[in-house]
């Protein structure tokens, strides 16, 4: 399994935001999504990654990109670990049914029971425009890799 | 295109960059750090031990380090009177002090002037000097603190020997 691949539009999925409503594809429309999938919350290299975002959100949002950060904590996990860290960017839960929305997305590590770190940035019309996945959960992918998918709109 | 903060090289040394250590030779290590990170004070002191030459450029990320923009931006209102290198120090010898008052009274300790230090750490020009540094990292895929360049290449462990 692997990362939905530029092109492809993006599939239906289920996650929860923080209020606990619903987010699906239709959120998806007219405008520039970016979902941020990390394994864990509270893991070390999960926080720098977001705390890195979270700083230069404001040029994230000049370019017209709204991130969400996705994992398979429950929502209640998902908001302390963004209090803790001091960050606005809003998270999604794909705790239940675990991770059907990261399967659908094609990062889901079945091993792990976790996402893989990957990046998968959706078009107002909803068709993937640009994905990324790690090689392991260390590799960090830079806030430039984003601005370059960004920039790269047609 | 405009405003965005896509991939670009590590920029080369710049006449206003800072060279840290013993000076001695050409930099090849370049730093991107911030003040109130721990892991940042091991690696100077490591910098030190090994009598490196760096270049140090700042990297703060305020929700990760609420203080670091302001300790960046103490050390480049000290650059501007001199004394760069001799904040830096101080702000690495004591991570637990970064309050307001305590950047007032290192400035004392140095014998700046506390008013013109203060008045300049607020200011666009330092603001806009530390925002350099950092966007020049993210650019470069710097996302956490210490991140080290050698030759112009990122390491992602901090070498056995510097």
């Amino acid at each position: 399994m692997s990362v939905v691949a530029a092109g492809t539009p993006a599939p239906d999925f289920t996650l929860r935001r923080e209020d606990y409503r619903r987010f699906t594809r239709e959120d998806l429309l007219g405008k520039t999504t970016v979902l941020v999938f990390y394994p864990f919350a509270f893991s070390p290299v999960c926080t720098d990654q977001l705390n890195l975002y979270e700083e230069v959100l404001e040029r994230f949002s000049e370019q017209g990109a709204t991130l969400y950060g996705v994992s398979c904590d429950a929502t209640w996990s998902q908001k302390a670990f963004k209090e803790q860290l001091g960050v606005t960017i809003e998270q999604l839960s794909d705790f239940e049914p675990k991770g059907a929305t990261c399967r659908a997305f094609g990062v889901y590590f079945e091993k792990g029971g976790m996402p893989t770190r990957a990046l998968v940035m959706i078009g107002p019309d909803g068709v993937v425009q640009w994905s990324w996945e790690g090689e392991h959960p260390g590799v960090l992918p830079g806030a430039n890799l984003i601005f370059d998918a960004l920039a790269a709109r047609a | 295109m405009s405003g965005g903060l896509g991939s670009a090289p590590l920029p080369p040394l710049a006449p206003d960059d800072h060279v840290l250590g013993s000076g001695c030779d050409q930099p090849r290590i370049v730093v991107y750090a911030d003040y109130e990170c721990p892991y940042c004070a091991a690696l100077e002191q490591r910098l030190v031990a090994d009598e490196a030459t760096w270049v140090f450029r700042h990297f703060p990320v305020r929700s990760k380090h609420p203080r670091a923009w302001a300790a960046a931006c103490a050390a480049e209102a000290a650059a501007l009177q001199g004394r760069f290198a001799e904040m830096h120090a101080s702000l690495y010898a004591d991570q637990a002090r970064l309050e307001d008052p305590h950047l007032w009274a290192r400035a004392s300790e140095l014998g700046l002037d506390v008013a013109r230090f203060d008045a300049d750490r607020r200011s666009e020009r330092v603001l806009a000097r530390v925002r350099r540094d950092f966007e020049s990292g993210v650019r470069a895929g710097v996302v956490t603190t210490p991140t080290l360049f050698e030759h112009g290449a990122m390491r992602v462990d901090v070498p056995a020997d510097t």
